[in-house]
């Protein structure tokens, strides 16, 4: 017994001696803030981002590897609204990290600076996954996008006061580069106002009222509940009646039900990156938002 | 507002423009088309900058609502905690005043159908000393099961607490777990108290209603009554590695199979724990571990009748060490569990127990020393073939391995005078199959072929329901 203890103890120390980190260790939720943390925070941040736009952050798992970064994160970019609670909360206990735990500074919610929208005056369960505190999925809205960006990069400044002026420099150069990519993502996307849409789940609620695309139906009754066969058969006659231009629906869901539908309405199914990585040419943020313009734009001609 | 009175603005320009280019009567029509060109850059550059003060208008307005909502909501109710403390694992749904800080409270209600071939009551698991109530498939019948009741909350910036209770079906509660955990410690080292279930092996310390079968692998049922729970403290380091490797130490009062409390003051020994794991491109990830059990028992006692059909009073003093080798592996394409997703897990147990053994037969107590080294395994497989309904194998397997009675030995007792320590290597295959419409709902059907007793077959039909309500759970990996 004696000697394991003197071994963990000699691992122990070795661990509390580990050098500091020339930079700051960021563990971000979704690719989305974790690109918008790599734009701010330059070459002195170390992003790892624990999902991929193929994933559906409301179902991940708290995997090893993922209590390891968080283990020696110094920031966890989370998108918050409740919408990693299935298993960010587990990870932040397992991690023994005390600098992410909520309430520090190493702990950052993207949405904690939005209004988001959907904010149920009421929950229940009986409505699906509903968020207590509004739609979660807040990014498709570039507006959003400028706003976290700037909260996020205060907190860079916090967390390394020493390089804060290089923080300011890269978010005032970002959101100069930014707000002229929105206007001319606008210009473009001009011709989607009003286009009607179908959507699978509710997430896409924040591009879709960004550039007035109306959002005539939901595939999915309910958030997260997955259609009867006599809500498709009746969603079928409506659409039939007064046919959408197009069914959007994200890289990571089964293209099943969007398909199927696609068929029966002879509409067709626009496949959206949603994240960044989601499609091959949505690289960075502009990039996902270049694609997805330019994706809506072909099918809506 | 602006933007209507920007473009009245530049309207009344553009007239003033044209008006100017008009005065002189007859202008030439390329200055005129000059004038139209200027006029369109003046057009479009205003545009833009009209289109970014919308935008800077747009961003200014939503966070002034989001700070006077975040106000007035902090104000109204402090429910809506500060923005970086809303993700707290017990973040209250609102309520005011006292109530803000309420734990988070989760509800497990579970049932179940049992239809078995053979009669519960004699469930044993030969060739292994009878581990307490956790053995076996439970009664026949329409059972209510484990009512599950948690309540979890951070405590302050230091600890979190988590108070799991059961309520059974024969109207007692247990407690499943209470525990604090710090929180704030450094370097990845984190501490535990109080009851909790010990973090050897793998299904350790997953909760009731988080298995993939209606009940545990034999071989916990045979080496730890069930689930290993440890009343006392566990302190465990993650290392700071991108490959996730944990090691932990824990201490007990050793309050269950096969441990015993002992007499004196002190703890009864205790577990190491050493768990690695990390991913396989984007759709695989892994984890294994090696535990290792420590304790002492002090007349563990259990009754057996002999092959002569007399009662006899066994007792077991002496050290008890188990080894746990676990492994797990999830896969999902692209780690998205939505449609498709395969989970395999496996553990292997070995026990060697050394002391004496002691044994009462119409009064008369006479102990001799005892040596046992005995096994088992399990391994499982669960599919999600479809959205919502996922598909299970398991095997169970377990060796009583080599058991040495020194009553036996030195010709004190026949052999058959210890019906339950016969060699037995028992067995089962289970088959598993669940539908859960909602992640708050499982009902599951499972077939058992059971061998653990030594020459009746058990089958068994497990018809399980599984209902959540309250907070969101977090799930272990």
């Amino acid at each position: 017994m004696n000697r394991y203890l003197k071994c963990a103890a000699a691992l122990l120390l070795a661990a509390m001696t580990v050098p500091a980190q020339a930079t700051i260790r960021v563990l971000a939720t979704t690719p989305e803030w974790a690109a918008l943390t790599r734009e701010l925070g330059g070459d002195k941040v170390d992003v790892y981002a624990a999902t991929s736009a193929f994933q559906d952050v409301h179902r991940v798992d708290a995997k090893p590897s993922l209590v390891a970064r968080a283990r020696s994160a110094d920031l966890v970019v989370a998108a918050g609204a409740e919408l990693e609670i299935g298993w960010l909360p587990i990870l932040l206990r397992e991690s023994g990290n005390a600098r992410i735990q909520p309430g520090n500074p190493g702990y950052f919610e993207a949405d904690a600076s939005l209004r988001l929208l959907e904010v149920p005056s009421a929950v229940d369960r009986s409505m699906g996954d509903v968020h207590p505190l509004g739609n979660p999925h807040a990014h498709l809205d570039p507006h959003n996008v400028a706003l976290v960006a700037t909260a996020l990069s205060t907190r860079l400044s916090t967390l390394d006061a020493a390089n804060a002026a290089y923080y300011q420099g890269r978010a005032s150069e970002f959101q100069s580069r930014w707000q002229a990519a929105i206007v001319r993502w606008e210009q473009q996307a001009a011709p989607l106002k009003g286009v009607p849409v179908v959507v699978i789940h509710r997430d896409q609620v924040y591009l879709c009222r960004w550039l007035g695309l109306q959002e005539v139906a939901a595939i999915e009754p309910k958030p997260g509940v997955p259609p009867s066969s006599s809500y498709l058969a009746e969603l079928v006659t409506r659409l039939t009646a007064a046919p959408p231009r197009m069914i959007l629906r994200n890289a990571y869901n089964d293209p099943k039900a969007a398909d199927w539908l696609s068929e029966r309405i002879h509409v067709p199914v626009v496949m959206l990156p949603y994240s960044v990585g989601g499609t091959p040419a949505a690289k960075d943020l502009y990039t996902l938002f270049d694609d997805t313009v330019s994706r809506l734009l072909a099918a809506g001609k | 507002m602006i933007r209507y009175k920007a473009t009245g603005a530049l309207r009344l320009a553009a007239l003033s423009l044209l008006a100017l280019g008009a005065a002189p009567a007859p202008a030439r029509a390329s200055e005129l088309s000059e004038l139209r060109a200027e006029l369109d850059a003046v057009k479009s550059s205003y545009q833009t900058q009209l289109s970014a003060l919308e935008a800077r208008l747009a961003q200014l307005e939503s966070q002034l609502a989001a700070a006077s909502s975040a106000a007035a909501s902090g104000a109204a109710t402090a429910g809506v905690a500060p923005p970086v403390a809303a993700m707290a694992p017990g973040a209250p749904g609102g309520g005011g005043g006292q109530n803000a800080f309420n734990p988070a409270v989760s509800v497990i209600l579970g049932g179940r159908y049992a239809q078995l071939s053979e009669d519960p009551a004699d469930y044993h698991v030969a060739g292994f000393m009878p581990a307490g109530d956790g053995v076996g498939p439970g009664p026949r019948g329409f059972t209510l099961g484990e009512s599950e009741l948690t309540l979890a909350a951070n405590v302050d910036p230091y600890f979190f607490a988590n108070l799991t209770t059961a309520i059974t079906g024969d109207n007692s509660i247990s407690v499943e777990e209470a525990y604090v955990k710090t929180i704030a410690l450094p370097a990845g080292l984190s501490l535990k108290g109080g009851r909790f279930f010990s973090g050897l092996g793998y299904v350790n310390e997953i909760h009731s209603h988080a298995w993939d079968f209606v009940d545990q692998p034999l071989v916990y049922q045979a080496m730890f009554g069930g689930q290993l729970a440890q009343d006392g403290a566990q302190l465990k380091w993650v290392a700071p590695t991108d490959l996730f490797v944990e090691l932990g130490a824990e201490t007990g009062n050793g309050g269950q199979y096969p441990r015993t409390r002992l007499q004196g003051n002190g703890l009864n020994g205790g577990a190491l724990l050493a768990h690695v794991g990390d991913d396989i491109g984007d759709s695989t990830s892994w984890r294994a571990g090696l535990s290792w059990l420590s304790a002492r028992a002090e007349n563990r006692s259990f009754s057996d009748v002999t092959a002569g059909g007399g009662p006899i009073e066994d007792a077991f003093s002496g050290d008890s060490r188990t080894w746990v080798l676990d492994g797990i592996l999830k896969w999902s394409p692209h780690g998205n569990a939505t449609v498709h997703s395969l989970k395999l897990q496996a553990e292997y147990l070995q026990r060697t127990e050394d002391g004496q053994l002691a044994a009462t037969v119409n009064q008369l107590t006479m102990a001799a020393p005892f040596r046992s080294r005995q096994s088992g395994w399990y391994l499982q497989g669960v599919y999600q073939f479809l959205p919502r309904w996922r598909f299970g194998a398991r095997y169970d397997a377990l060796d009583s391995g080599a058991v040495h009675i020194g009553l036996v030995d030195n010709g004190l007792l026949p052999a058959s005078s210890f019906p339950t320590l016969a060699p037995a290597t028992p067995s089962r295959v289970s088959l598993m199959f669940d539908w859960n419409p909602s992640e708050f709902t499982r009902l599951r059907v499972q077939y058992a072929w059971d061998d653990a007793r030594l020459n009746n077959r058990d089958r068994q039909l497990l018809l399980q329901y599984l209902y959540s309500i309250g907070a969101h759970g977090a799930h272990k990996f």
